[in-house]
């Protein structure tokens, strides 16, 4: 299997970095680097530096095993899509990255799932502190009852970021693509904004603290046509400074807008991770091959 | 099956049939019975008070003693014999009990909601809600035997010289009455604050405490003020603890005094057992204030509903 080669590979690159003591100074130093190296950055993902790493990753909700054994490496800056029929797991994977699935009592993480060499699932992590570097945005959009100003700046008042906020929410809005159509009225609700734009605005929310990795959970799937082929080419834009990962159910967005492909089937199993492009044209697979041409799932 | 059978079944109109309309006009006489009767104890109520006002008396027929309205509004002595009927010594009395019962309650049964609603186990919250329900079911006689024989004793170990009865005692003690309310229906509207904000703001790096105060308890304002106005209504119209635990004497208390909290004071609802168990007789002019003052006592309750009715409105959240 074509995942389990790609895995090797990267494994062996990366593994020495991971046990090194010293991996916590090339952590800072990645960091600085880190707005240097976005700008000038193109998505290729090759030689890409892996930023998420899982390894062996077991989830349970109850007595119901979500994920079995899920090991990837998702490379920095770039966009990683996950795909699969509904209950494969991928948004369970998703909420693992920033330990969303704590909140939910019933639900068990077994397994190593590093950001930056970092395990996050180590006692001393803290997922507040974690999620505060990984953003996320949701399936249905959910703006804050409160005006579009104030949702922007929302992460950087409970993070205690300071700054000009006027400057932070008119970029933060602009790299969303939404600011000229909410420039006259940021002081309105949030929720006065049409569905695509108010998963804008959540765009917007999650970018404005800088955070290192965006999640999104089909951030799509709840819109029209229109506002769908502006999230999908925002994603793409945001690629060049963050690091994407999504969740789709539609595989033409996946085909379009992501570097790699994870493809999940039926009972939480990780079958085909790869670039995307060999995804769809040439998948390992049968399995893979079944669910993207369309004869099941 | 014939064509006339058909058409018959076709046409038959079951909304009149005779089953229909008794079960129609029984559901409707069942509520139509709470609007009479409200209505009826309205009418009492202006009619009897109308006969207590020496401006309004005559247009009832009544010729015996009366009393001024503006007296009745404006004075702040209480006292029956001397047919001194100061509403205000009876009116401070009940705002300072419901002041200082919402000093209690709000922040108490706001931050039980919170605790019920964001932070408690499954374990925790199937013993608080019997807890608190319970709390609301005890009779409020009970609380007022309680403030008397608990609260005001140990009121006394810090402040000494404390009467048997006062104000503060029997404050505490509707506080503790109405908790429940305030918790329950906070609880509610803050249980109804969909979930994908909460997850937002976890997505964002929020703590529980972010979570909580900054996204829940905003997004739950509006049912939050409306269990405070309902709780203070309750406060308001509380008779029986603050019969037992605040006094008998009216006396006219600046509200924003603390010391006037110790002193012992006379309700509204409290005045109204008075007279009521008292020796006056009926048709007097001391039975008629007591419609006076239930009058006084309905209007207040009855801007404090339409308050929470405005609120709702205004601050509903539709997410």
């Amino acid at each position: 299997m074509s995942h389990k080669e790609n895995t090797a590979e990267v494994e062996s690159s990366n593994m020495t970095g991971t046990e090194d003591p010293t991996n916590d100074e090339m952590l800072v130093q990645t960091d600085v680097s880190d707005g240097l190296s976005a700008s000038t950055s193109v998505s290729e993902t090759t030689n890409a530096e892996t930023i998420i790493r899982a390894d062996d990753i077991n989830v349970w909700y109850g007595d119901e095993q979500a994920l079995q054994n899920i090991s990837m490496e998702i490379p920095e800056n770039s966009v990683t899509a996950m795909i699969g029929p509904s209950g494969c797991g991928k948004s369970t994977f998703l909420r693992c990255i920033n330990r969303m699935n704590d909140l939910i009592d019933v639900a068990r993480v077994e397994g190593e799932l590093t950001l930056r060499g970092k395990n996050v699932y180590d006692d001393d992590v803290d997922p507040v502190a974690l999620r505060r570097r990984v953003g996320m945005v949701f399936q249905k959009p959910n703006p804050f009852p409160k005006s579009i100003y104030e949702n922007v700046v929302y992460g950087l008042k409970i993070q205690g970021i300071e700054g000009d906020y006027d400057e932070i929410v008119e970029e933060s809005l602009k790299r969303a693509a939404l600011w000229d159509e909410v420039k006259d009225r940021l002081h309105e609700s949030g929720l006065d904004l049409s569905g695509g734009q108010q998963q804008r605005l959540c765009i917007a929310r999650a970018i404005a603290t800088d955070p290192e990795v965006l999640l999104m959970d089909e951030p799509a799937s709840a819109l029209d046509p229109v506002a769908t082929s502006q999230i999908e080419d925002l994603v793409e834009e945001l690629a060049e400074d963050y690091t994407v990962v999504i969740v789709t159910h539609n595989m033409q967005q996946a085909a379009r807008i992501s570097d790699k492909t994870a493809v999940f089937l039926t009972g939480g199993e990780l079958v085909e991770f790869d670039d995307t492009q060999k995804i769809f044209e040439n998948p390992e697979s049968q399995r893979v091959e079944d669910y993207i041409t369309g004869k099941f799932g | 099956m014939s064509t006339d059978d058909l058409e018959t079944d076709l046409t038959r109109k079951t909304e009149n049939s005779p089953r229909e309309l008794l079960t129609r006009s029984f559901f409707f006489l069942c509520a139509a019975l709470s609007v009479v009767t409200t209505i009826s104890i309205v009418a009492l109520l202006v009619t009897e008070a109308a006969k207590f006002f020496t401006l309004t008396a005559p247009l009832m027929g009544v010729t015996g003693e009366t009393a001024s309205i503006v007296d009745f509004l404006t004075g702040t002595t209480w006292q029956i014999h001397n047919k001194e009927f100061g509403v205000l010594a009876l009116v401070s009395a009940t705002l300072m009990i419901t002041i200082g019962s919402a000093i209690i309650a709000l922040p108490l049964g706001v931050a039980t909601a919170i605790y019920l609603s964001e932070y408690a186990s499954k374990q925790a919250r199937s013993v608080l809600k019997p807890a608190l329900e319970i709390l609301a079911g005890v009779p409020t006689v009970v609380y007022g035997f309680f403030a008397l024989i608990y609260i005001t004793p140990a009121i006394g170990v810090v402040l000494p010289g404390i009467g048997t009865f006062n104000i503060l005692s029997a404050s505490i003690v509707v506080g503790i009455m109405i908790i429940p309310m305030v918790a329950s229906i906070s609880e509610d509207a803050m249980s109804a604050v969909p979930d994908d904000l909460r997850q937002a703001g976890y997505g964002m790096g929020a703590t529980k405490f972010d979570v909580s105060t900054g996204i829940v308890v905003p997004a739950a304002l509006s049912g939050i003020f409306s269990s405070f106005i309902l709780a203070l209504s309750r406060a308001i119209g509380e008779t029986m603890a603050v019969t037992v635990a605040a006094g008998a004497q009216a006396k006219f208390l600046n509200p924003l005094d603390p010391s006037s909290y110790l002193e012992g004071a006379l309700p509204m609802t409290a005045a109204m057992v008075q007279l009521l168990t008292g020796d006056i007789t009926g048709g007097g002019l001391a039975y008629r204030s007591l419609f006076a003052i239930g009058l006084v006592l309905f209007v207040i309750t009855l801007i404090m509903n339409i308050i929470s009715d405005y609120v709702a409105q205004r601050y509903r959240e539709a997410y």
